[in-house]
C-alpha cells in the first residue's frame, strides 16, 4: 500500500522532470538541449557502441577502487575515533572542517603527486568518500548505549569479540547510512576528476561532447549517470530502512 | 581553552611542521608541494600586489549571490511546498535522491545553453545549495507551534504577513541550519564549476597556475580558499550552535 503510493509519487516526479526537460528543450532549441525523445533514440545508439562500454568500464573500475579505499579508511578512522574518546573529541572538528571544504581545490595537488593516472582519480574519489563514512561511523559508536559495552565486559569478551559481536550489529544502520553517503560522494569525486583532467571515463565523455557541441551525447551520458546514482541510492536507502526496523 | 582544544592545536601544528620539514629536507619534491611557509609567503605577496583581487572579488561575489538566491528562493519554495501537503509528499523521493545524484554532470549542459559566462556558475551554485534550504525550511515549519498559527488567524493576518512576521521568526533556529548548508554548498558548487570550465575566477586561476607549473601562485590561492572556507564554515557553525541552544536541542 505505502510502497505502491511511493512508486506513484516517484512516477509523478519522473513525469514532471521529463515535462520540464521538454519545456526547456522547446525554449532553448535542439542544438543546445535535445528533448527526451531524441536523447532516448541516441541512448539506444550509444550504449551498444564500444566507445560507451570502454568509458563506462573505465569509470566503474576507478569508482570501485575509490569506494574500497573510502570504505576501508573511513571505517578504520571511524572505529578508532569512536572507541578512543580522546581522539574522537580532538579529531571530530578537524574532520568536519575537511568535510565542508571544497575538495576540488586540492585536485591539482593530487595531480602533481600522481600525474594524470588512475591512482590520481582513485585518490580524489576516496578523498570525498572517506569523511562521511568516518564521521557517521564514529557517531554511531559513540551513541551506543553504555549497557551494551558493560555486558560485553561482564562476559569477558576480547577487544575483537566486542567489535564483531556488539559494536558491529549495534551500529550497523548508521554505518550503512555513512556508506550510502560515502558512495554518493565517491562517485562525485571520481566524475569531477574525470571532468577536470582525464582522457577516459564518463566524466571525460561529457566534457568531450560539450567541446564538440554534441548535446545529445552529453545529455545521454548525464542521464545514464543520473539513473545509476538514483537507483544505487534507492537500493542503499532500502537496506538502511530494513536495518532500522530490525534493530 | 579546554585541554582537548590545546591537543587539537598541537596536532595541527605538528602536521604542518612535519609537512614543512619534509619539504625543506627534500623528502617531498618542491615541484609537487612547496613548504607551508612559502605558501603563506606567496599568498601575502599576492594579496599585497593586488594581482588576483579581481578574481577574488568575482568568485566570492558569485558565491554570495548564489547563496543569497538559494536562501531567499529556498525559503519561499519551502513555504509554498509546506502549504501543499500532497505536493510535499510527492516530492519526498525527490528530496531523498537529490544529493545522491552528482549534479555536476549537468554543468556542461548549462554551458551549452547559456554560454561560457557567469550564468551557468551561479546556476550550479544555486542548484547545489537551494534544496538544502528547502529541506531546512520544511523541517522548521513543521516545528512552528500550532498556537502561533491560531494567533495569526485571530489577528486576521494575511498569508504573506503570517509567513514573514510569524513563521519566519518561529522557524528561524531551524532555518539557520539551512543557511549554513546553503553557504557551504554554494561555495563548493561555484568553486568546482570554476575548476572544470570558466572564463575567470579563482578556480580558473588555480587550474591555470597548475597547467603553467606556477606552484607559488597555485598554492597561495589554494591556501586562501582553504582559509576562507574554513573560517566561514566555523563562523556559521558557531552561530548555528547558538541557535540550536535556543531551540533546546544542543549538546552540552
Amino acid at each position: 500500500m505505502i510502497a505502491s503510493k511511493r512508486a506513484a509519487d516517484t512516477a509523478i516526479i519522473l513525469i514532471v522532470l521529463l515535462l520540464i526537460w521538454q519545456a526547456l528543450h522547446q525554449l532553448v532549441g535542439a542544438t543546445a538541449l535535445p528533448g527526451p525523445v531524441p536523447t532516448l533514440a541516441y541512448f539506444a545508439k550509444l550504449v551498444p557502441s564500444g566507445r560507451f562500454a570502454e568509458n563506462a568500464w573505465a569509470t566503474l573500475v576507478c569508482f570501485f577502487y575509490a569506494l574500497i579505499l573510502s570504505y576501508g579508511i573511513g571505517l578504520a578512522i571511524g572505529l578508532w575515533m569512536g572507541i578512543h574518546r580522546l581522539s574522537g573529541a580532538v579529531g571530530e572538528p578537524i574532520l568536519i572542517s575537511l568535510y565542508t571544504l571544497p575538495k576540488v581545490t586540492l585536485y591539482p595537488v593530487v595531480l602533481l603527486i600522481f600525474g594524470l593516472s588512475l591512482s590520481g582519480r582513485v585518490t580524489f574519489g576516496a578523498m570525498h568518500g572517506v569523511l562521511p563514512v568516518a564521521l557517521l561511523t564514529m557517531g554511531a559508536i559513540r551513541d551506543i548505549p553504555p549497557v551494551y559495552l558493560k555486558s560485553a565486559r561482564t562476559l569477558h569478551l576480547s577487544r575483537w569479540q566486542t567489535i564483531l559481536t556488539v559494536l558491529f550489529p549495534a551500529t550497523l544502520p548508521e554505518v550503512v547510512a555513512g556508506l550510502r553517503i560515502g558512495f554518493t560522494l565517491t562517485l562525485l569525486g571520481v566524475l569531477l576528476a574525470e571532468m577536470f583532467a582525464a582522457k577516459q571515463g564518463l566524466g571525460f565523455l561529457i566534457i568531450n561532447a560539450m567541446q564538440l557541441l554534441q548535446a545529445e551525447e552529453m545529455m545521454t551520458v548525464a542521464v545514464v549517470l543520473f539513473a545509476f546514482a538514483a537507483l544505487a541510492n534507492a537500493l542503499l536507502l532500502w537496506i538502511e530502512h530494513r536495518l532500522h526496523r530490525r534493530v | 581553552m579546554s585541554r582537548i582544544g590545546w591537543i587539537r592545536i598541537a596536532v595541527l601544528v605538528i602536521a604542518i611542521g612535519l609537512l614543512e620539514f619534509c619539504c625543506r629536507v627534500g623528502l617531498i619534491d618542491h615541484r609537487v608541494v612547496i613548504p607551508p611557509s612559502q605558501m603563506a609567503d606567496a599568498l601575502i605577496a599576492l594579496l599585497i600586489s593586488g594581482q588576483a583581487n579581481d578574481q577574488i572579488v568575482r568568485t566570492f561575489g558569485i558565491v554570495i549571490l548564489a547563496a543569497l538566491i538559494s536562501v531567499v528562493a529556498g525559503f519561499a519554495l519551502g513555504l509554498v511546498i509546506h502549504a501543499l501537503p500532497r505536493v510535499r509528499q510527492s516530492l519526498d523521493p525527490f528530496f531523498a535522491t537529490y544529493y545522491a545524484v552528482p549534479i555536476f554532470i549537468f554543468y556542461p549542459v548549462l554551458i551549452v545553453i547559456f554560454g561560457l559566462s557567469v550564468v551557468p556558475i551561479v546556476l550550479m551554485g544555486v542548484a547545489t545549495a537551494i534544496v538544502a534550504m528547502i529541506i531546512a525550511t520544511l523541517n522548521g515549519l513543521d516545528r512552528v507551534p500550532q498556537v502561533l498559527t491560531k494567533v495569526a488567524r485571530v489577528h486576521r493576518m494575511g498569508t504573506i504577513a503570517t509567513a514573514l512576521l510569524l513563521k519566519l521568526p518561529a522557524a528561524a533556529p531551524h532555518l539557520f541550519t539551512g543557511v549554513k548548508l546553503a553557504v557551504s554548498y554554494a561555495f563548493i558548487g561555484v568553486i568546482a564549476s570554476e575548476f572544470i570550465l570558466a572564463p575567470a575566477g579563482l578556480g580558473r586561476v588555480i587550474s591555470d597556475a597548475y597547467s603553467d607549473f606556477n606552484n607559488r601562485q597555485m598554492y597561495a590561492l589554494m591556501l586562501l580558499l582553504i582559509i576562507v572556507a574554513t573560517a566561514v564554515n566555523m563562523a556559521l557553525h558557531v552561530v548555528d550552535q547558538r541557535w540550536a541552544e535556543r531551540r533546546g536541542i544542543a549538546k552540552p
